[in-house]
């Protein structure tokens, strides 16, 4: 039976009535680190949905925490449901400087943090400070992994506390996966030593 | 007759009550054979670009010309698609870097931007976008608040794009239509050497307010 109000279908037939306009925003997968040496969504494991249902895929890291100091956060993709994470890449990265002492805020391109034809993972942040209070948060998103004709899209930016100086590093990552096969999974971690916490939401975006 | 479950209002007057999310998918424009243009026209093929929302969000997904080194631009209509030229002042930044890892930069993009130009405003760097099958284009353009009659019409956009060259370029554009009309309609399109969009997908969404 329907339910009609005011003459507008909302629900028929098990589902909402197509003129109900919804969210186009959804939730796929949280995954919590807990001194974890690696994070990975892989399609068709553990409710994950990364394939062509979507054709854009946001992650938001949040308070990422490193356990090592001055350690990186970063992330690779896969091309064989997460047996390897090496897809060749090559990308840029800036990023906007200022210590909390409030001298000499800069902006700048990032040499030694982008790739070039390197399947090595990417850097996501600065170097991230291992005190208590200490993380990056961001976001990273992919355009269409499930492609097989295209080069894979992404962009991120994030913020990292940096030890040291005491540094807010805001970061501008981008790039492509420069592969014709379809990126069925993505796998985070820090660049060294574990991840002690933080939360990964990946989203579809999708109509 | 309002749906009340557990003493919630669930729906009522036509509408839900509770909420469905924030950002509610308009229209999907698919490109599969080559197209000069491509607009988004209020209150044509059911297209929203009015007071409805107060934000508008295109995702563009794996654009590719037929042309070799192009560059993507959008503009604006205020009189629903017959003049897309209002006139515009932007700025454009970005970063680049090749295959070969020699040339990683970031600068600003003078090429790229407008100063009271009816021209189409610049999505990406130069003409760096290529042609080669695998080369493509993505890219998101916030607009704000297109239909107010009041203020100049804010929009930022971030782009992501394969070169011709082998490299990688993102671009950060940002600017304004200078015009305190209603805009209700954008077009896009490649921008030089008279390419055709040959593949790939435009989508607009709203983002509610409440």
């Amino acid at each position: 039976m329907a339910v009609v109000s005011n003459g507008t279908t909302i629900i028929d037939a098990g589902a909402l009535g197509s003129g109900v306009p919804t969210g186009k925003m959804i939730l796929i997968k949280t995954l919590t680190a807990s001194s974890s040496a690696t994070l990975s969504f892989v399609h068709g494991a553990s409710s994950v949905v990364f394939d062509d249902t979507y054709d854009k895929y946001v992650f938001k890291f949040i308070n990422m925490h490193p356990a090592t100091n001055e350690a990186y956060f970063t992330f690779n993709m896969s091309l064989d449901t997460g047996s390897n994470y090496n897809v060749v890449k090559t990308t840029t990265f800036f990023r906007a400087n200022h210590p909390e002492a409030g001298s000499n805020g800069s902006l700048a391109y990032r040499t030694g943090d982008d790739l070039a034809q390197s399947a090595s993972f990417q850097r996501l942040s600065a170097q991230i400070g291992n005190g208590n209070d200490e993380s990056t948060s961001g976001y990273l998103t992919i355009f269409n992994p499930s492609s097989t004709v295209f080069q894979k899209h992404f962009m991120a930016q994030s913020n990292a506390y940096q030890i040291g100086n005491e540094h807010t590093n805001n970061s501008h990552i981008a790039g492509y996966g420069n592969t014709t096969s379809a990126i069925d999974a993505i796998q985070f971690k820090m660049h060294s030593g574990n991840t002690d916490s933080g939360v990964i939401k990946l989203y579809g975006i999708g109509g | 007759m309002a749906i009340i479950s557990n003493a919630v209002t669930i729906a009522d007057a036509g509408a839900f009550s509770a909420s469905l999310g924030s950002m509610v998918h308009i229209k999907t424009i698919t490109i599969s054979s080559n197209a000069a243009t491509v607009s988004f026209v209020h209150g044509s093929s059911d297209v929203v670009l009015d007071s409805t929302y107060p934000i508008y969000k295109f995702e563009i997904i794996n654009l590719h010309p037929d042309t070799n080194k192009v560059y993507f631009g959008f503009q604006a209509s205020t009189d629903s698609g017959s003049n897309y030229g209002v006139t515009c002042t932007a700025s454009n930044f970005g970063a680049f870097q090749t295959e070969g890892g020699s040339d990683g930069s970031l600068g600003y993009q003078t090429g790229g931007d407008l100063t009271q130009s009816t021209s189409y405003p610049q999505i990406g760097a130069g003409d760096r976008l290529g042609s080669h099958n695998d080369n493509n284009f993505a890219a998101e353009l916030i607009l704000f608040n297109p239909s107010n009659t009041t203020f100049i019409k804010h929009f930022l956009c971030s782009t992501q794009h394969g070169g011709a060259d082998a490299a990688t370029s993102s671009n950060y554009c940002g600017g304004y239509f200078n015009t305190t009309s209603a805009i209700n309609a954008m077009s896009f399109k490649f921008h030089n050497n008279a390419s055709n969009i040959q593949s790939g997908k435009i989508k607009l969404y709203g983002i509610k307010d409440s």
